[in-house]
């Protein structure tokens, strides 16, 4: 009857030790590298291909997590992250400021865009500028999504709408609907209630399941969508894996990283640009 | 109706194709929900039975929490996994956060309870049908341990399958600790919410076919082991 009993224990156990992992092995630094970047680029497609380029020509393996840039920026702060690819200039420079990274470097610029629904009920197609556009929006109380979730996009739809003097995330109007989800959530639910959203080249060009949504306004400084890379201050945060986390920087930012992104296509189009 | 009869197919074509990418998302889903499933019965097991048979003050609270933590929302766990295992929380050294590792020990809290609180439910009511008997044979501690849990036995692996499909059914837990990371963290849920917000919706429906399958599967074998062990146990 012990026997049995034991038996019984014995058996998840010993299930436990024949599936449970190796224990996690300390970071190795030249190996692998923790990288933090935004639903926008990992939705485009973009990240697979190059990060796979990157780990043919230097051996290093990047493993990427994907939030918006808000979180992003927070992870970073604790020191989850060796280095973040994220999108907010002003959030980036506070970050750096801060003492969190040891410098922003450019990479590359998406467009900001705005799509609806193809019969377009509030003429953004032939809005002036992009406050105008989201202007007209509002005055007719079309169905407009957010993501409302502090992400690069949400901040710069944010600075958009205080520029047409607007807030409609404060007023409980009813036609301004915030995900609190990140780009893909955010364009699933624009697409079922055929709604306007504001979106990037990055996450538009690959997403799927359009359904009457098309692009309505797109053009002009302030739809562009700069994304910058920033390694994690080592001397704040002693484990980073500094030395890989360079090479990616430097990767990145030089010739062989650039005409790399410069090359990339979905569907023809290329989400991104260069910055040099 | 398109993207379901394109999602049967898909799903057909992710298990017939043997693609390496979408076997190794089928094998750590295994691992971490299986492993997470044996850690919480060896936990919950004798956590259960130790509830049911003695007596101690806040028992009846001891009870209450077990109940009520079978109803644990997964992106809670996730939450508190995260914060302990974060470089800035208190086992941020371990540099855990992000690995399958960091996954088992929160999905090992989401299924712990279940499995102590319905062991500790069925071991009490064994109790009501043989501690008079096994009283007047004078049974020590150990064998009347032993007497329930092997009589509760079939209603235990009940109990097992129970965490297993809590454990790998949900989404919440796994992606806030293991960041849903490409060839690390990423399993069955986490790649169904991924193509879900790409939008290739049929992807994610294939996907989540397969994985019933998989829970198909892991069922059809409990059943079978129990319904053979049952003859034996009936032949001898």
């Amino acid at each position: 009857m012990v026997a049995r009993l034991t038996r019984l224990f014995l058996a998840p156990a010993m299930l436990a030790a024949l599936l449970a992992p190796s224990p996690a092995l300390p970071a190795d630094n030249d190996r692998t590298l923790l990288l933090g970047t935004t639903t926008s680029v990992d939705n485009s497609g973009l990240l697979g291909p190059l990060l796979g380029a990157f780990h043919d020509e230097t051996g290093i393996e990047v493993r990427t997590v994907v939030r918006g840039t808000g979180a992003i920026l927070q992870l970073g702060r604790s020191g989850d992250f060796d280095v973040v690819l994220v999108h907010h200039p002003e959030a980036e420079e506070a970050f750096v400021a801060g003492g969190d990274g040891t410098a922003r470097h450019p990479v590359m610029t998406s467009r900001f865009l705005i799509v609806g629904p193809r019969d377009d009920p509030a003429d953004v197609r032939s809005a002036a500028d992009a406050a105008d556009a989201l202007g007209r929006i509002a005055n007719g109380k079309f169905d407009f999504i957010s993501r409302g979730d502090e992400s690069g996009t949400n901040a710069a739809e944010r600075g958009l709408w205080g520029r047409a003097g607007l807030s409609p995330w404060t007023d409980r109007t009813g036609w301004y609907r915030e995900t609190g989800a990140g780009m893909g959530a955010t364009l699933n639910m624009a697409s079922v209630l055929s709604a306007y959203t504001f979106t990037e080249s990055g996450s538009w060009t690959n997403f799927a399941n359009r359904g009457e949504l098309t692009i309505l306004f797109e053009g002009g400084s302030h739809l562009a969508n700069p994304y910058a890379i920033i390694p994690i201050n080592p001397e704040r945060h002693p484990h980073v894996a500094a030395q890989a986390a360079k090479s990616l920087v430097d990767w990145l930012t030089g010739p062989v990283g650039q005409s790399f992104i410069a090359a990339f296509r979905v569907d023809g189009t290329p989400p991104f640009a260069p910055v040099r | 109706m398109d993207s379901f009869v394109s999602a049967f197919a898909e799903a057909g074509a992710l298990l017939v194709s043997f693609d390496p990418d979408f076997l190794s998302i089928v094998g750590l889903s295994l691992r971490v929900s299986l492993t997470a499933v044996a850690l919480a019965c060896l936990i919950g097991f004798p956590l259960g039975a130790l509830v049911a048979l003695t007596r101690f003050p806040g028992r009846g609270v001891a009870i209450l929490l077990l109940n009520t933590f079978m109803g644990l929302p997964p992106v809670v766990v996730g939450l508190i996994v995260f914060l302990v295992l974060s470089r800035a929380g208190p086992l941020g050294v371990l540099g855990l956060l992000f690995t399958p590792t960091a996954m088992i020990i929160a999905q090992t809290i989401l299924v712990t309870p279940i499995v102590a609180a319905l062991t500790r439910q069925i071991v009490a009511d064994l109790w009501v049908e043989y501690g008079e008997h096994l009283r007047s044979l004078d049974a020590g501690p150990v064998t009347t341990l032993a007497t329930l849990i092997t009589d509760a036995r079939y209603s235990l692996a009940t109990v097992v399958l129970a965490g297993f499909g809590r454990a790998i059914a949900e989404v919440g837990a796994v992606m806030i600790v293991g960041g849903n990371i490409d060839h690390v963290t990423r399993v069955m849920t986490s790649a169904i919410a991924l193509e879900t917000s790409k939008g290739n919706l049929s992807t994610a429906l294939g996907l989540g076919i397969v994985l019933l399958f998989l829970a198909l599967t892991v069922n059809a074998a409990v059943q079978i082991i129990n319904t053979s062990a049952g003859k034996r146990a009936a032949l001898a």
